[in-house]
C-alpha cells in the first residue's frame, strides 16, 4: 500500500497500516544513523521550516537533525522571535512562510487544532509537532516506535501511562497508537488530571497506583504540566509526588522485564526518582534517539517517499 | 398607503387561537378585522396559498454591534437581517463599545433605530456599570431612557449578593433581568462543552455545572426577591430540570433557547470549526433532548437567536482565539421548524408561538399577535420550501453561520412593520 497522506496532523486519523510503515520507514533510518556518514540525500533542495510558536527543546531539535540528515535546508522560528508578537495572526504568518518557498511546515502550537486549520488553508504539508493539549503525533509514534523495538508484538500487552492525562497531548497520541496497536492501556493520576472521559477512548482509567502498576510491562511518566493549568487540580506537587511519584517500591510492582518511559522534560523527584530516571529499566534516551528516526521517516513520507525505496535513498 | 389584502393564508395566530385558512386584512399600519368594499378594491392583494401568515417574529436576543462595533453589524444591517428572517421587533443587548450602561448610549441607540432599522429594534441596558460585575447601573435612568430588561449579557453577574441587590432593585419597576447564567471561575479559557469530545479534542471544556449554578442562583435570589429573572440561551438538561422545579413553586422566572442549541451537539467540533463555537457551548445529544422537552412542556418559554455576527477574519483563527457567537436571524425559523415541527412533532402553530407570543410574553412586548386594532407586524412564510442560505449573500454584516451553504427548509416570504413591506423574498425557483 502507497504513502497517500501530505500532512501528518493527528495519530487518531492514521490507520494501523500506517503507523506499520512509518515504523518501518524508521528503522530504515535508524541503520543510516548508526553509520559514519549519517546523512542522505532524500530531501536535497527542500526547505522545511519549524514554525514553534511553543517552547520545545528536544521536539524542535530533533526536527531540525531529522531535517538536517535528510539534506533538507532548516529554518527555525519561535514565538517569541516571530511577528506573531506584533500581532500577526497564524494564517499570515504561514502564508508569508509558503509565500517565502517553504517546502513543508512543521508547526508546534499552544492552540488545540491549529495544525489542521493550518493545512487547510496552505497548499503545502503541515507536520504537527504538538497542539495544545491535543496531539503530538511524532511522539506517540517515537513511543511505540520504542515499545516495539523493547517489547515487540504490543497486542494485549499493559501499558500504563502515568500522570499529568488531561493537559497531555502526549497521552492522547500515545493513547490513540497504543490502542491501534491492541495494547491495553491504563492512565493513571489523581482523578482531577485523568477524568474518567478518557474511558471512551478505549482505555482504562484507574486512581489505584498499584494496581495500574501491577504487571504493566511500560510505564509511561508524564510532567505534571504548571502552564495549562488554572488551579486546584491537585493539592501540591509534594502531596502529587507522595501520591504518584514513582519511586523503587512502587517500580518493583510493574512486570519484572518492565521499561520505564517519559517523553521529558523531567522533573526529577516529582514524578520519578531521580535514579530510576537512570536506571536500567529506563529508555528515556532510547526515546530521545528514536525521535531522530521517527521524524525523519515523518518528513519523508510527507515529502511523498514511499516506504520501500528508503533503503535506495542513499 | 394602500390596504393590503393577503388571500387564503394559513393564518397562525397562537395568542388568539387561531389556525385556519383564511384572509387577513391590513390598513393603516393596523391590522383590522375586515376593509371596506372601496378599501377592497383598492388594496393590494396578495396570493398567499399555500402560505403561512402569522405575527412577525419576535426575538429577545441578539447582538446589533452599535455602538462601537459596527465592522461586524449596525443596527441598519442587523434589522435588514431580522427582516428577512421574518422578525418584526428585536431586543438588542447591551454589550456594545461602550456598553449601553447609561441613558445617553440608550438615546444613542433609539436614535439609530429610529433613523435607520426596518424592524422594531429594543434596547436593553447593562445591570452594572461597565458590565463589570461590580456597581449598579443607574437601573432607574435606563427604565426611564426606554430599556425593556437589564442585562449583562456575556458578562454573568457573579457576585451574588450584587446579583440580589439587582433583582431588589429592578424589581421596584417591575423590569426584567435577563441573565446570561455563567460561573466565571469554571470556565476560565473553555472554549467548549466539557465532556467526552472536549477531551478527545483537548479543548478547555465549559461544564454544565457552571450554568447549572447559576441557574439555581437566580431561581433562589428570583423567589427572595420577587423579580423577574429571564435565564437565557439555557443549554444544559440540569438547568432545565431546576427551572421546571422553580416553575412549579411558583418562581418567577422564565428561559430561552437558541435553534442552534436545539439543533447541534458538541460532536460536531472534531473539525475546529470556528462557526460552531459559541457560549454556552453546543452541549451533548442528552441535554439537547432536554432543551426540546423544556419547549414541549413550556419550562422553556421561548425561542431566541443570540444573533452574533463576527466578521470572516475575526473567526478565521485559532479555535482558542476565535470569538463567540454565530449569526441566527435568518436561520431561525426554518432551523426551528426543522427540529421540532418536523423532527419532535410540535404543531406548527405551537413553533410559531415559541418564536411570537411567548418571547414578546416574556418581556411584555405589544408583540407577537394579529388581534384586530395591532400594528401589521406579519411574517408570511412557506414552511416547506427548499433553499440554499447563503450567508455571504445574507442582510447581516457578517456570515459566521454554521448553516452556510446548507439547504433549509421553510423560507420568509415576506415581513411587513406597520404594514410596510420590509422583506420580500425573490420569486422562488
Amino acid at each position: 500500500m502507497p504513502w497517500t497522506r501530505r500532512h501528518l496532523l493527528t495519530i487518531e486519523e492514521l490507520s494501523l497500516a500506517e503507523i506499520d510503515q512509518i515504523h518501518a520507514t524508521a528503522a530504515a533510518f535508524k541503520k543510516i544513523l548508526g553509520r559514519n556518514v549519517k546523512k542522505v540525500p532524500a530531501l536535497r533542495g527542500k526547505t522545511i521550516v519549524n514554525l514553534f510558536l511553543e517552547p520545545s527543546t528536544r521536539t524542535r531539535m530533533a526536527f531540525d537533525m531529522a531535517a538536517k540528515r535528510l539534506s533538507a535546508d532548516v529554518i527555525s522560528l519561535d514565538g517569541a522571535s516571530s511577528s506573531t508578537t506584533k500581532g500577526e495572526t497564524l494564517r499570515d504568518t504561514a502564508q508569508n512562510i509558503q509565500a517565502l518557498n517553504a517546502d513543508l511546515i512543521v508547526l508546534r502550537h499552544a492552540a488545540s487544532g491549529s495544525p489542521l486549520y493550518l493545512s487547510r488553508i496552505l497548499n503545502i504539508p503541515v507536520v504537527n509537532a504538538g497542539d495544545g493539549a491535543h496531539e503530538h503525533p511524532t511522539q506517540g509514534l517515537l513511543d511505540t516506535f520504542t515499545m516495539r523495538e523493547r517489547l515487540g508484538d504490543l497486542r494485549g500487552r499493559k501499558v500504563t501511562i502515568l500522570g499529568d492525562i488531561l493537559f497531555s497531548r502526549v497521552a492522547r497520541s500515545n493513547i490513540h497508537a497504543l490502542t491501534k496497536m491492541g495494547a491495553a492501556v491504563t492512565l493513571c493520576g489523581p482523578s482531577t488530571l485523568v477524568p474518567g472521559w478518557f474511558t471512551d477512548l478505549g482505555v482504562t482509567v484507574s486512581h489505584d497506583l498499584k494496581s495500574a502498576l501491577a504487571d504493566a510491562e511500560v510505564v509511561m511518566l508524564l510532567r505534571i504540566q504548571h502552564e495549562r493549568q488554572s488551579a486546584g487540580h491537585f493539592p501540591s506537587l509534594g502531596e502529587y509526588t507522595s501520591m504518584f511519584g514513582l519511586n523503587k517500591t512502587r517500580a518493583s510492582w510493574l512486570h519484572p522485564k518492565a521499561i520505564i518511559m517519559h517523553p521529558g522534560p523531567i522533573n526529577r523527584g516529582v514524578e520519578i526518582d531521580s535514579d530510576l530516571a537512570d536506571g536500567e529499566r529506563s529508555v528515556i534516551l532510547e526515546q530521545v534517539t528514536n525521535g531522530i528516526a521517527v521524524r525523519m521517516a515523518v518528513l519523508y513520507l510527507c515529502f511523498g517517499g514511499q516506504p520501500e525505496s528508503v533503503a535506495v535513498v542513499d | 398607503m394602500p390596504a393590503l389584502w393577503i388571500q387564503k393564508a394559513r393564518i397562525i395566530d397562537p395568542a388568539n387561537r387561531r389556525d385556519a385558512v383564511g384572509d387577513l386584512f391590513i390598513e393603516g399600519g393596523r391590522v383590522v378585522a375586515s376593509l371596506s368594499t372601496a378599501a377592497r378594491k383598492r388594496a393590494r392583494k396578495i396570493d398567499a396559498r399555500g402560505l403561512v401568515a402569522c405575527p412577525g417574529l419576535v426575538d429577545i436576543h441578539v447582538h446589533f454591534r452599535e455602538p462601537g462595533q459596527t465592522h461586524k453589524e449596525t443596527i441598519a444591517t442587523g434589522s435588514r437581517a431580522a427582516a428577512a428572517g421574518g422578525f418584526t421587533t428585536v431586543v438588542c443587548m447591551p454589550n456594545t463599545s461602550p456598553p449601553a450602561d447609561n441613558a445617553g448610549t440608550i438615546q444613542f441607540i433609539k436614535d439609530a433605530a429610529q433613523r435607520d432599522a426596518v424592524v422594531k429594534v429594543l434596547p436593553t441596558g447593562c445591570i452594572t456599570v461597565g458590565m463589570k460585575g461590580q456597581a449598579l447601573a443607574p437601573i432607574g435612568s435606563l427604565r426611564r431612557a426606554g430599556v425593556v430588561a437589564i442585562t449583562d449579557d456575556g458578562d454573568c453577574v457573579q457576585s451574588n449578593e450584587l446579583m440580589r441587590r439587582a433583582l431588589e432593585y429592578a424589581r421596584m419597576f417591575d423590569l426584567p433581568v435577563m441573565d446570561h447564567c455563567q460561573d466565571a471561575s469554571m470556565t476560565q479559557g473553555a472554549v467548549m462543552n466539557e465532556g467526552v469530545v472536549s477531551t478527545r479534542l483537548g479543548l478547555r471544556g465549559w461544564p454544565n455545572a457552571a450554568e447549572d449554578l447559576i441557574v439555581s442562583r437566580n431561581a433562589i435570589l428570583s423567589e427572595y426577591s420577587g423579580a423577574h429573572v429571564h435565564m437565557q440561551h439555557i443549554s444544559s438538561r440540569f438547568s432545565v430540570e431546576i427551572l421546571r422545579h422553580a416553575k412549579s413553586r411558583g418562581v418567577r422566572v422564565t428561559a430561552e433557547a437558541t435553534p442552534h442549541h436545539l439543533a447541534l451537539t458538541d460532536d460536531l467540533l472534531s473539525t475546529y470549526d470556528t462557526h460552531l463555537k459559541m457560549n454556552p457551548p453546543l452541549r451533548t445529544e442528552a441535554d439537547r433532548q432536554a432543551l426540546i422537552a423544556g419547549l414541549r412542556d413550556g419550562t422553556i418559554d421561548c425561542i431566541a437567536t443570540d444573533h452574533a455576527p463576527h466578521t470572516d477574519y475575526e473567526k478565521d483563527k485559532e479555535f482558542d482565539f476565535a470569538p463567540n457567537g454565530i449569526l441566527g436571524l435568518e436561520t431561525a425559523l426554518p432551523v426551528s421548524l426543522e427540529v421540532l415541527f418536523r423532527k419532535n412533532r410540535f404543531s406548527l402553530s405551537r413553533v410559531v408561538d415559541l418564536l411570537t407570543r411567548r418571547p414578546a410574553d416574556v418581556l411584555r412586548l405589544p408583540a407577537g399577535r394579529l388581534t384586530p386594532g395591532v400594528p401589521a407586524d406579519v411574517c408570511l412564510f412557506d414552511p416547506d420550501e427548499k433553499w440554499r442560505y447563503d450567508a455571504r449573500a445574507g442582510q447581516s454584516k457578517s456570515s459566521n453561520s454554521p448553516w452556510h451553504g446548507q439547504t433549509l427548509r421553510g423560507r420568509v416570504r415576506l415581513t411587513l412593520v406597520d404594514g410596510k413591506v420590509v422583506h420580500e423574498a425573490p420569486a422562488s425557483a
